[in-house]
């Protein structure tokens, strides 16, 4: 579908979202929507929150205020192992792969909540086609796998699901340059698959280039919200994320 | 007659129990990183409440003794299900996210409250095992094997590989595991976390209560404090083998098992005839110090820090 088209749908509405740790306020009343067919990414610094509104999102985390909703179901409050039946799937900060498992069995642990074999089974393919270093390792322990390998097999693992949102945590981060544009490249390739994505990145540049809109996060706060090009050109923002 | 073999056969048949006990621990460590203390006493309820049942029937009913057996154990393994279920709920539950050293205080707790109950239930004295199964034996190279260590063994294998069979190749094992490993991911990938854990403390009671029948038919008698040791054991072989493996709590049953069975044989020797076979217990815990000094991860269990 074509992005005007897409706009029309609002899947993912949060508001006036907030996380606390204790007495810390990781986020604070924010308001983000992700629509249908978008990929959307979410900048900011270490410590701005991104991770905690992600997990807030997924019931990682519990809203400390705010509101959720999903496709018009309200999510708040509902744990990880609901969240994930309406759609949502987290590749979380770190991959998070079951390191004792071997590849095949993380995707298959990706697909837990699906009871459609056959479907399962072409799904599980398609992930092979898409990551043919994931194939040839099946059979290997996931904490075998190099960096690279483990986010491709978070995100596969993600995409058995089949969310209609993929929410993705900085999966650039600690990976070779090479490696970054292939995960990027995924993440578009995904997108165009119809899949609505909201990507957290440091890697601000990249980000923006693959996104159709954009949020800026400051200490739990959204501080900008625009276009991805908008925002690319942007004085402030190149000059606090694109090192200018 | 051939005291080594004797010996060695002895040694797997009480190891093979202690393997099944132990798996109970391994299980719910490798889930919660909490040492059930109370696990022992599921194991003594056990088999309490088949002797109950075993001890009516007897005398009342004409069926073949393994048959009123088979009864008693019917009904104490659903009976010890119930139990685990509601130890976790009610003990552990609550504490999931307090500091560590509560909720095994709370296990020493739940334990003591067992043997307590039980005490009041089926009082003070040994309980006798009717003698009711085939006391045939058989000679094998010089060494003597009863009907008994025989089913002991054999069932006891069973159990296990029937567990290993339902931990790596049906959908909840690998949840289970998933689970063990990084529990938030497996919530994540819609697996609900409270009922694997649930059903971790429901499949450990089930396999004790087994144990615990087991242990009441071989040596003919139980005890209101007889899970305290036998738990002791097991949590010993738990350790041995390394705390949270499955095939770590089964190899370590079953050597602890031999371990103490040659010790008890040849103590009397090495020691001159200062010391006989009733320092058998004495041997555990010599093993688990030795462990806990030499190779605390155990013998098969793995790095610390590996959990995601
Ligand atoms: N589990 C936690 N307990 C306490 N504070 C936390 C926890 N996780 C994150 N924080 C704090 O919340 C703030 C936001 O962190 P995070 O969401 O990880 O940010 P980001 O992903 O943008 O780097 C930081 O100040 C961090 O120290
Ligand atoms: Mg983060």
């Amino acid at each position: 579908m074509d992005l005007s088209e897409a706009l029309l749908a609002s899947l993912l509405e949060a508001r006036k979202l907030c996380v606390a740790y204790g007495g810390v306020k990781a986020v604070k009343r924010v308001d983000l929507d992700v629509n249908a067919g978008e990929l959307v990414c979410l900048i900011g610094a270490n410590g701005a929150g991104k991770t905690s509104l992600l997990k807030s999102l997924c019931g990682m985390v519990p809203a400390s205020g705010g509101t959720v909703h999903f496709r018009g179901a309200s999510l708040t409050h509902k744990p990880s192992h609901e969240i994930v039946r309406h759609g949502i799937a987290l590749v979380p900060e770190g991959r998070g792969v079951f390191s004792r498992m071997t590849v095949k069995e993380n995707l298959e642990m990706g697909a837990h909540i699906r009871h459609d074999r056959a479907a399962i089974a072409s799904d599980l393919d398609s992930v092979f086609t898409r990551f043919p270093r994931l194939k040839e390792r099946a059979a290997q322990k996931a904490g075998t796998l190099s960096g690279g390998e483990q986010q491709m097999l978070a995100i596969g693992r993600a995409l058995m699901s089949r969310p209609q949102l993929l929410l993705l945590d900085e999966p650039s981060m600690g990976l070779a340059p090479l490696m970054v544009q292939k995960i990027f490249e995924t993440i578009r390739e995904i997108s165009q698959q119809g899949v609505t994505i909201l990507l957290v990145e440091q890697n601000a540049k990249l980000a923006l280039e693959v996104s159709h809109r954009g949020y800026v996060m400051e200490s739990g706060e959204v501080t900008l919200a625009d276009e991805a090009r908008a925002l690319a050109s942007n004085p402030e923002v190149r000059r606090a994320y694109l090192g200018e | 007659m051939d005291i080594f073999l004797q010996q060695l056969i002895n040694g797997l048949v009480l190891g093979s129990v202690y393997a099944l006990v132990a798996l109970g621990y391994t299980m719910v460590y490798g889930i919660l990183e909490l040492i059930n203390f109370a696990h022992g006493e599921v194991t003594m309820i056990g088999a309490m409440v088949a002797l109950s049942v075993i001890g009516a029937l007897v005398g009342h009913v004409a069926l073949p003794g393994v048959v009123i057996v088979a009864m008693g154990v019917l009904v104490a393994v659903p009976v010890c299900m119930l139990l685990g279920f509601t130890i976790e709920r009610v003990a552990y539950r609550p504490l999931r996210h307090a500091p560590r050293l509560a909720p095994l205080i709370t296990a020493i707790g739940v334990s003591i409250l067992l043997q307590n109950l039980a005490m009041i239930i089926w009082g003070r004295e040994y309980v006798k095992f009717p003698p009711i199964l085939s006391s045939a034996t058989h000679q094998v190279a010089g060494a003597t094997i009863s009907d008994l260590q025989i089913f002991i063994l054999v069932l006891s294998l069973l159990i296990m590989a029937g567990l290993v069979a339902l931990v790596q190749k049906t959908k909840l094992g690998r949840a289970m595991r998933a689970t063990a490993q990084a529990p938030q991911v497996a919530a994540l990938m819609g697996v609900n976390v409270n009922s694997v854990i649930s059903l971790t403390f429901i499949i450990g009671s089930a396999i004790a209560a087994i144990a615990g029948v087991m242990v009441a038919a071989y040596y003919g008698l139980a005890h209101y404090y007889m899970g305290f040791m036998l738990g002791l054991k097991a949590f010993t072989a738990a350790v041995l083998g390394g705390i949270g493996n499955l095939a770590g709590a089964m190899l370590g049953g079953l050597l602890l098992g031999v371990i103490e069975s040659l010790g008890a044989g040849y103590i009397g020797d090495i020691t001159g005839g200062f010391m006989g076979s009733n320092y058998q217990d004495v041997f555990a815990f010599f093993v688990l110090i030795l462990v806990l000094v030499l190779r605390p991860s155990g013998l098969l269990g793995e790095q610390v820090g590996e959990r995601a």
